[in-house]
């Protein structure tokens, strides 16, 4: 378990402040223009050093990324941005919801310092529409810092001009995907763009563009405080830092707790998650990462670990790390199926393979929930996941096809027995 | 027309056109929660875009309503976090209370009801949205109706957990932070 002196979220649950005076008095905006004074290749190399992964469900290396970004910004007329993925949508997930709101200032701080570090002078917080008083808590953070001379020119003293806003969205869960974040904040339709270019080549106005979670962003400043060195001490190799991690479904506590990377799914469970409901032994499947993440039956939940490789291993992620828990009384083949059904909602339309397929694969597993169905479509729903992924611009495909073949993987001789079922009632 | 400028100040010159979510927010919040057809013509005139632009973004995104809805317009989240958690006896509880159906409106115009996606508040599941900003959380059949005539009496009940949980900390007290928990007055676990 993470000691607390090692936890950077100190006011998640909001029992203090949000405000700039409480945030200072946790430690917030403490020595920022010292930090920025050891230059852009200091900061980035602190953040390789600390081995930080991207939280927004890939866990692309920041440190690289941000190494991606031209050297001399502005050079060819183009300046460059930082983009906040704020757009938190991913079924199972508020742990930027929490971050946003009670600790922005963490958030405000880590733009400036990540700005800095990719040679941005403005940064754009896109956040998804129904984090209405979010965004408001967001913007009043941000005016305080303003008007306290953290932002704006000579930003906190510096001598780096930062301007920061926020951008709302409007209900759309692609916009979470990178490339259709940014045509959303240039007014357009978010349709994801083909990559290459990628966007610290052309993003956002086609001008270089770095694009992170808000959590990856908000641990920075604890980072360069404390070392990169302290942060690549917890978890394991390639899997290091502090996590938040939300729990939700069939637990009796649920809630979003902060933890090391690498804790074992079990541990997190019943030490923060208070416990699976009617105990451990009741447990059906967990979701580990939110829902585009394969399911784990019980037998992988009692050992695998919660990082980014060790559920690869297990044919699964990391992904926002949304724990969703879900014990015996739960009718899977339906718990997927409104997953499907979310998938299909959420495509964009721009793909034919997604949106035609995310529709079969939902029509085919409403059937599923009620066994209403031939045998072979099992197998079809794998073929028509597979026909998906990988033949679309980005990942939704992928991401839709990955929990029905979570289920069947697992769950086969359940969806088996429905079919059973429902034909010897009809006979009957 | 000030506030349509703020936001156009936010974006690059020549970039107006990012500004197109915001002032459809905006018309939407001056028009009674919906969007029409003029507001988003005269949206494309101020930022110079071709109006099929406009309506382009406004169809796209499901939080733009281009017909009227009812004075309370509930989302209800159903996606899976919040079934698992009791969003189906929550929505029947809606539609017994409110006599209608999932999609519809009151006849009196005071409540709509809509099926929407993941809200982003898991861990205080199930949730409902109320007109775009309002998140009401730790839902049950009986609490909800709670709400819905709260807001029928024009008294707008307090947004956020409706069990009296603090935010999204386990309903069991603290599971960490004890020191920082007991300077709060919150309850540890």
């Amino acid at each position: 378990m993470l000691s607390d002196k090692d936890r950077i979220f100190t006011n998640l649950y909001g029992w203090f402040g949000a405000d700039l005076k409480s945030a200072q008095a946790r430690g917030d905006w403490d020595g920022t223009k010292g930090l920025i004074a050891k230059g852009r290749d200091w900061i980035v190399e602190e953040i390789k050093k600390s081995e930080l992964r991207g939280r927004g469900g890939a866990g692309f290396p920041t440190g690289m990324k941000w190494s991606f970004m031209p050297k001399e910004p502005g050079k060819d007329g183009r300046p460059s941005y930082l983009v906040i993925n704020a757009d938190e949508s991913e079924p199972g997930t508020c742990k930027d919801r929490d971050i946003i709101r009670h600790e922005p200032h963490k958030l405000i701080e880590g733009a400036l310092l990540a700005s800095f570090a990719c040679g941005a002078h403005a940064c754009y917080i896109y956040i998804r529409g129904e984090f209405y008083h979010e965004a408001a808590a967001l913007q009043k953070a941000i005016d305080e810092a303003y008007a306290a001379g953290l932002l704006g020119k000579n930003a906190a003293g510096s001598g780096w001009d930062f301007d920061l806003y926020v951008h709302r969205g409007a209900g759309a869960y692609i916009c979470g995907e990178e490339s259709a974040l940014l045509n959303s904040l240039e007014g357009k339709k978010g349709f994801p763009r083909n990559k290459p270019p990628f966007p610290a080549g052309a993003g956002l106005y086609s001008c270089p563009t770095t694009v992170n979670n808000v959590e990856t962003i908000a641990v920075v400043p604890e980072i360069l405080r404390r070392g990169g060195v302290w942060f690549g001490g917890i978890g394991k190799e390639k899997n290091r830092g502090t996590k938040v991690f939300c729990i939700s479904g069939h637990v009796n506590n649920p809630c979003n707790v902060e933890e090391a990377m690498s804790i074992p799914l079990k541990e997190i469970i019943e030490k923060h998650g208070g416990g699976v409901r009617g105990g451990w032994d009741n447990l059906l499947a967990v979701i580990p990462g939110g829902s585009s993440t394969r399911l784990l039956p019980k037998d992988i939940c009692e050992t695998v670990l919660m990082d980014f490789d060790s559920l690869r291993a297990v044919n699964s992620g990391l992904g926002t790390a949304a724990i969703i828990v879900m014990d015996k009384s739960t009718d899977i083949v339906y718990a997927i199926a409104r997953l499907a059904r979310f998938y299909w909602h959420e495509s964009c339309g721009q793909c034919t393979p997604c949106r035609e397929g995310t529709g079969w694969m939902y029509r085919i597993m409403q059937r599923m929930v009620r066994g209403e169905a031939e045998l072979h479509e099992i197998d079809m729903l794998l073929d028509i996941g597979s026909e998906i992924e990988g033949h679309t611009i980005c990942a939704h495909g992928d991401a839709s096809a990955w929990p029905i073949q979570g289920l069947i993987k697992h769950f086969r001789p359940e969806m088996e027995r429905r079919i059973h079922e429902y034909r010897k009632k009809l006979a009957a | 027309m000030k506030k349509a400028e703020a936001h156009i100040a936010k974006y690059p010159k020549g970039k107006q056109a990012s500004a197109v979510m915001p002032l459809l927010d905006l018309a939407q919040t001056q028009h009674d929660g919906w969007i029409p057809e003029a507001a988003m013509e005269e949206i494309g005139r101020i930022l110079d875009m071709p109006r099929i632009k406009v309506f382009e973004v406004a169809t796209f995104y499901t939080m733009y309503n281009l017909q009227p809805k009812g004075e309370h317009h509930l989302q209800l989240c159903t996606t899976t976090p919040c079934w698992l958690s009791g969003s189906a006896e929550v929505v029947k509880a809606c539609e017994k209370h409110l006599g209608i159906k999932m999609g519809e409106t009151t006849a009196d115009g005071l409540f709509s009801m809509s099926d929407v996606e993941c809200l982003g508040a898991c861990v205080n599941a199930p949730v409902i949205q109320h007109n775009g900003d309002d998140l009401y959380e730790d839902l049950t059949p009986k609490n909800v109706i709670e709400v819905l005539d709260g807001l029928k009496s024009g008294k707008k009940p307090k947004h956020g957990s409706q069990t009296g949980r603090t935010t999204s900390m386990g309903v069991k007290g603290a599971t960490c932070l004890h020191e920082l928990a007991e300077k709060a007055g919150v309850k540890k676990c």
